[in-house]
């Protein structure tokens, strides 16, 4: 079969995530943040790249290390109507991966399962019943049931409470910074809603058109933004207080097309401070402060500071 | 407590369960049902139910007309055909055979179809396209004459009419269980299931299949109907059960010659196989309607 165009949905992107902490990835639709999740999980195949899990390359691996692996790594999905089998009650969704990995006999999971139901806040009831019985925001907690039980180090959560409600989102939110203080947790949270990624995350790197502009501390971040990506992106956030008003930068046109992404630095179409330097030669992320790294020519002499 | 100890309220039912009691709610689904399961018992009962042996013959009773008729008798309620034999016991263990072949034929089609479509959609790639065009190579001949086809090349006989067919519905069921196999392939259950660590064979089989049943049932009901209309053809094409065994399409072969002289002698295995075929295509229907949500309401 003939290769009628590449996407290169996420292209050269090198973060780090630090063990025990939440790094937030935030970035508008489309824009790659699923994709880096799931090129982590080797869920999908990055065509290129290396994925360093504790100083090892885990695109190298084998399919039996990559089961093995797939102890230390899970994921939260976002659509919690999508992500349990409807076929399955729950006391099988969450304790499938046990059985996978030949953990513990029927007895032993079920005391497991019951276990981690207990963690996030649901009962032991609820094992025989099948997902359709379940509120949006149960099911997200049968979800986070089912990554937790192999213990792992890194959960992936792929916008893991946008599909939920205000209320609910801050009752799962709760629930997951929680758990990671109990058991430890490294979360990689991509969302496309900053307050969420403000309230949960250490670091925070947000990302544009499959490129990674700008990455920091999440105080600095919100507070000094350096990337005009990142001030445009903040400025176009709501704000909870009506009689704050704030200075909007409103982009102009969409989102280039990822098949044809423009040359130079990939903002430039959209960017309001845009040179000719900007539309020939592609910015590195940089560190520009202590720990704060973005990826533009003018970094920090544009825009707000 | 432990799970054998957890209350199992009446709502933790299997969601198929769940679709299989609105059945009860179609007319149309328990009237087919009605009429299969009555096919079933004559089937199964067929030695006491039959007056007289299918396959002995009698000179002195040929071509009897049934017992409405003014020359009838109760000896022979429906006749008898140009052998003296009893058409009414040759039904009954006519209903054997066309049970036999609707279950043996379909289930083949049913196991090897849903293999393919399984693997077929969830591998995908070249797999996929080289299993597909096969398909698309036997949907491309019609069904009957490829199962013509297929009983000259073994041999005509019950047994090979039955793989005859079965190799003729495979497509129909592979490519409707890889349609929902793609389909399903999409949620995020699957992914789920990868990202634990479950191999391909646990995801297909047990993740995916079952999610992919509904189609499946109403298929695999309305298949049998075909399968006995078309292992009724291949038998009155002589290709299919070989006399003696009392076959209805078989039957109905024999006694063309006489339509004009004893219209009877083909009149009841062809209401026979009507009612049969009716009674699979009843349920198939009601089966699509309580199986598909988007039917409902």
């Amino acid at each position: 079969m003939k290769e009628v165009a590449a996407v290169k949905a996420v292209d050269g992107v090198s973060v780090a995530i630090r063990e025990g902490e939440t790094l937030g990835l935030v970035g508008e639709s489309g824009c790659g943040k699923s994709t880096l999740g799931r090129a982590i999980l080797r869920l999908e195949e990055p065509t290129s790249g290396e994925v360093l899990f504790e100083g090892r390359n885990i695109l190298t691996f084998d399919p039996k290390q990559l089961r093995a692996l797939r102890r230390q790594m899970q994921i939260i999905f976002q659509d919690p109507f999508s992500s349990l089998n409807p076929r399955k009650t729950v006391a099988q969704i969450v304790g499938e991966p046990l059985l996978v990995h030949g953990l513990g006999n029927r007895l032993e999971r079920d005391q497991r399962v019951e276990e981690l139901l207990g963690v996030v806040g649901l009962r032991a009831e609820h094992m025989r019943r099948y997902p359709h019985m379940f509120s949006g925001g149960q099911r997200q907690r049968i979800g986070v049931a089912r990554a937790l039980a192999l213990n792992p180090k890194l959960v992936i959560c792929d916008e893991a409470v946008s599909a939920l409600d205000v209320s609910i989102q801050a009752q799962v939110l709760n629930l997951l910074r929680d758990l990671q203080d109990e058991f430890g947790l490294t979360y990689l949270f991509i969302s496309h809603d900053l307050h969420v990624v403000e309230h949960v995350s250490d670091r925070v790197a947000v990302m544009y058109l499959g490129k990674v502009v700008e990455l920091a501390a999440k105080a600095e971040i919100y507070l000094r933004p350096l990337h005009p990506y990142t001030q445009a992106l903040l400025s176009a956030s709501p704000m909870p207080d009506p009689t704050v008003k704030r200075q909007r930068i409103i982009l102009k046109g969409d989102v280039p097309s990822p098949i044809n992404p423009p040359p130079g630095c990939r903002f430039h179409t959209r960017c309001p401070y845009a040179e000719s330097v900007c539309r020939q030669s592609e910015p590195e992320l940089r560190e520009e402060r202590d720990g704060h790294f973005a990826a533009c020519h003018f970094a920090g002499r544009v825009g707000i500071h | 407590m432990t799970s054998a100890t957890a209350p199992r309220g009446p709502q933790d039912r299997h969601p198929l369960l769940e679709q299989m009691s609105q059945l009860w709610r179609n007319k149309t689904a328990v009237i087919g049902l009605v009429i299969i399961t009555f096919f079933i018992l004559t089937a199964l009962l067929a030695p006491l139910l039959s007056p007289h042996n299918p396959v002995e013959t009698s000179l002195y009773d040929q071509l009897k007309p049934p017992v409405w008729h003014a020359k009838g008798t109760w000896k022979n309620i429906l006749g008898t055909d140009e052998l003296g034999r009893d058409t009414l016991s040759r039904i009954i263990f006519g209903s054997r055979v066309s049970l036999t072949v609707a279950l043996v034929s379909v289930g083949l089609a049913f196991l090897v179809g849903t293999f393919l479509g399984c693997v077929s959609g969830y591998f995908k790639g070249i797999l996929d396209s080289l299993v597909m065009r096969v398909m698309d190579m036997i949907l491309a001949f019609p069904y009957l004459l490829l199962a013509i086809v297929v009983v000259a090349y073994l041999g005509p006989s019950l047994q090979n009419a039955m793989i005859a067919i079965g190799i003729t519905y495979v497509p129909r069921f592979a490519r409707i269980v890889r349609g929902s196999v793609l389909e399903e392939c999409g949620k995020d259950y699957v992914m789920a299931a990868r990202a634990i660590g479950a191999r391909d064979a646990r995801i297909i089989f047990l993740a995916i299949l079952p999610n992919c049943l509904g189609p499946l049932i109403v298929q695999t009901t309305l298949s049998m109907a075909s399968a006995i209309l078309d292992a009724a053809a291949l038998s009155f094409l002589g290709l299919g059960a070989q006399p003696p065994t009392p076959e209805w399409g078989g039957m109905i072969a024999r006694s063309r010659a006489l339509i004009l002289r004893a219209p009877w002698v083909m009149t009841f295995p062809g209401l026979a196989i009507l009612a049969a075929v009716l009674g699979f295509n009843l349920l198939g229907d009601g089966l699509r309607d309580a199986l598909d949500p988007r039917l409902r309401d």
